[in-house]
């Protein structure tokens, strides 16, 4: 069987964690995997920290990525990385802002739009199922502005961005 | 979403969507992580649900439903059914006609709840049928089965449930809605609902009478999977800890119970039987295999470290190796706080600056004990703010008690504050106490619901209004005042230590729209007020 694939969202309450983790979720679904997808919620709605997890493939069992087995852990927010950084297994990569230059976004709230740009690129989820599940996840009105956000992180990746991440080096 | 082809869904929104398909004709409840999105799907996809002032009201209101022949699901987090536990206990002993299930969210490891309790005790306290899910396709068939067993044997079903199986999302395949639910019309049958000492009693013989029937079902064809593995390791699990179990043993045998109670005992024997090693892995209380062990089944169990918190796959192969080594300790995210521009902020900024000792509630507020305010004393349960502010002030050297302040939400309020109310105004202290409602006009902690004090309903249409001062002036309190914190002419700290001075009862409402909840609240307040006027109107609230 292949391997299930683990992702781990990471953030502050605000943020859309748990947004970009539905959109993700949803586009694995579209894709045909199998899907799990577990957040906690209720406090954390307060500015505290908020993390969800995503997994697919054939079959998913347990919907909690296991410590030290994400494949991707994507961070919103740099104080979070030291925290969810026992999440991510040995050869995992990890996806920061820091992937984007400063000011390179039009609407700082789709950051975590322009981030799942940047994940589209190392999971293997065909892109029309991206837009497909951003745009479900999001009023119309905001669809053209998180369409350029995604393109920018997808871009920043392609680019080698990814790669040239300091902590994605060890 | 009413469509039967398969769907990505939250496990509370497959029970809302069995509701759906089930024919449920109200849905009640009371707010509370992680079973409040139930209700609020099952009204978003079209369903009649409201929220009570409280779990016990939601019940005794859902029974009543379940009298006239109609079914109705009950929504609650775990403790909520510590409210609901009175109409629970007598509630299997009448006999339901309508389909009536109970929910009760569970919140191991306590994701956003005051304590971990175990709700599968009360199954077999008050003698209720227990259905456990162990993902959103078993929470959507479980709902459908639970209206099914229920309606059969004329009895409450209890669906358990826990954190990460409500706010988990995987895959659904529906069912076609149920085309032949029954139309509600009222029979008299005093013996089977009226719990007098003469008809309970034979009403009780019934109840383990159909228990026993159930438990003969639950054998013979209850939701159980087997999967027949290696013999030399069993695995006997309920819930969300049968897929980690699963998943950190794929090569043992596993048997995953769907009904937890009454326990089908004898396919459990078979089971140990089949098997060198019997582990049972359940989340919380030993309550599974405490039960098989007085059975006269040897099961193992987890040992006493993991009844704390929830299970996962790296703590379910730690349990599998005897593993009591200490567990890593995961770094410490960023706690909550209350929000920039909270009205709560200035309230716990004057209490901690007058000195005062906070008698707490449930909710946003309870926030105001972490820095920078560190402004509460005690925090126990809904509505425990003012009998815990009244104990104190009896008893505590005058200096202190003149010191000692209740706080509570307005929904919180509603829920269980009322009572506190009376005790207040029929036992005063000596001097006198200061009970204060944070009224941010929402129930916010769980996500911006109404109640009887906002005047809207579930779907945040326009009904009655309650007013905590005519209430608090009804009941005999000497004196009530509302301060508008935008007010600035008005020095909130001045206006509690005058109270504070006075040997009387009284009731300060400190009153401003929760900074999440303003802008919608406005919407609908344009909306209520449009319609008034003869207009329609069809917009959706801004996010």
């Amino acid at each position: 069987m292949e391997k299930v694939k683990n992702i781990v969202i990471a953030g502050l309450g605000g943020q859309g964690v748990l947004t970009a983790s539905d959109m993700l979720a949803e586009a694995a679904f579209r894709a045909g995997f199998d899907v799990k997808k577990s957040e906690l919620h209720g406090m954390s709605q307060r500015g505290g920290s908020v993390s969800s997890d995503v997994r697919y493939g054939e079959q998913v069992l347990s919907p909690m990525v296991p410590a030290g087995e994400a494949d991707v852990l994507l961070v919103l927010e740099a104080t979070q990385i030291e925290i969810n950084r026992p999440m991510l297994r040995a050869g995992g990569v990890l996806i920061d802002p820091s992937l984007l230059s400063e000011g390179a976004l039009k609407n700082k709230k789709s950051l975590n739009v322009a981030l799942l740009g940047a994940v589209s690129t190392v999971l293997d989820i065909p892109q029309e199922h991206w837009m497909a599940a951003i745009y479900a996840n999001l009023a119309e009105k905001l669809h053209k502005v998180n369409d350029q956000a995604f393109a920018l992180g997808r871009e920043a990746a392609l680019k080698g961005a990814i790669a040239k991440h300091p902590l994605n080096r060890v | 979403m009413t469509t039967p082809e398969r769907q990505l869904l939250s496990g509370d929104d497959a029970v809302a969507l069995a509701a759906l398909h089930a024919g449920v004709r109200l849905g009640t409840g009371y707010p509370g992580t992680p079973s409040t999105e139930i209700l609020e799907t099952f009204d978003r996809l079209g369903g009649r649900a409201q929220w009570s002032p409280n779990e016990k009201v939601a019940l005794e209101v859902a029974l009543g439903v379940a009298f006239a022949g109609a079914r109705t699901l009950v929504t609650m987090k775990h403790v909520g059914l510590n409210v609901a536990a009175d109409p629970l206990f007598t509630a299997t002993y009448t006999d339901v006609e309508g389909g009536l299930v109970i929910v009760s969210a569970d919140d191991p490891g306590m994701a956003s709840s005051q304590n971990e309790q175990d709700n599968r005790h009360y199954s077999r306290a008050a003698a209720i049928p227990t259905l456990e899910p162990i993902d959103s396709q078993q929470a959507y068939d479980f709902t459908l089965l639970a209206f099914e067993i229920s309606e059969r044997w004329k009895i409450p079903v209890m669906l358990r449930i826990t954190t990460r199986v409500c706010h988990s999302k995987t895959i659904v395949v529906p069912r076609a809605p149920v085309s032949d639910v029954a139309e509600p019309s009222f029979e008299r049958k005093i013996p089977t609902r009226v719990m007098i000492p003469a008809y309970a009693k034979p009403a009780h013989h019934r109840l383990r009478a159909k228990l026993a029937e159930i438990a003969a079902w639950n054998e013979a064809e209850g939701p159980i999977r087997l999967d027949v593995g290696d013999s030399k390791l069993g695995v006997i699990s309920t819930g969300i800890c049968a897929v980690h179990a699963r998943e950190a043993a794929p090569e043992a045998s596993h048997l995953t119970l769907g009904m937890t109670y009454p326990l089908p005992l004898e396919r459990i024997r078979a089971f140990a039987a089949g098997v060198e090693r019997l582990l049972v892995v359940d989340e919380g209380d030993p309550v599974l295999v405490d039960e098989l062990r007085a059975a006269g089944i040897a099961a193992e169990g987890k040992p006493e470290m993991y009844r704390f918190g929830e299970l996962d796959v790296a703590r379910v192969r730690r349990i599998l190796a005897g593993d009591t080594s200490p567990e890593p300790v995961p770094p410490k995210g960023k706690p909550p706080e209350l929000c920039q521009g909270c009205a709560h902020r200035e309230v716990f900024q004057a209490l901690g600056e007058l000195g005062c000792i906070v008698s707490g509630d449930i909710g946003c507020y309870t926030l105001g004990v972490l820095p920078p305010f560190s402004a509460m004393d005690t925090c126990v349960c809904m509505g425990a703010s003012i009998g815990v502010g009244l104990g104190l002030r009896h008893v505590l050297p005058e200096e202190q008690a003149r010191r000692v302040v209740s706080v509570i939400g307005d929904s919180t309020f509603v829920h269980s504050g009322l009572t506190g109310i009376a005790e207040m105004v029929y036992n005063p202290p000596a001097t006198g106490h200061l009970v204060m409602i944070l009224d941010n006009g929402t129930t916010a902690m769980t996500g911006l619901q109404e109640h009887p004090g906002t005047g809207r309903l579930l779907d945040h249409s326009t009904t009655n209004k309650m007013s905590f001062e005519g209430i608090a002036r009804a009941m005999g309190v000497q004196n009530v005042q509302v301060v508008e914190t935008t007010d600035k002419s008005v020095s909130l700290k001045d206006v509690i230590a005058e109270l504070l001075a006075k040997p009387e009862t009284s009731l300060l409402i400190t009153r401003q729209p929760c900074v999440l909840a303003a802008p919608k609240i406005r919407f609908y307040d344009k909306a209520a007020a449009e319609s008034a006027r003869g207009h329609t109107c069809s917009a959706d609230v801004a996010d």
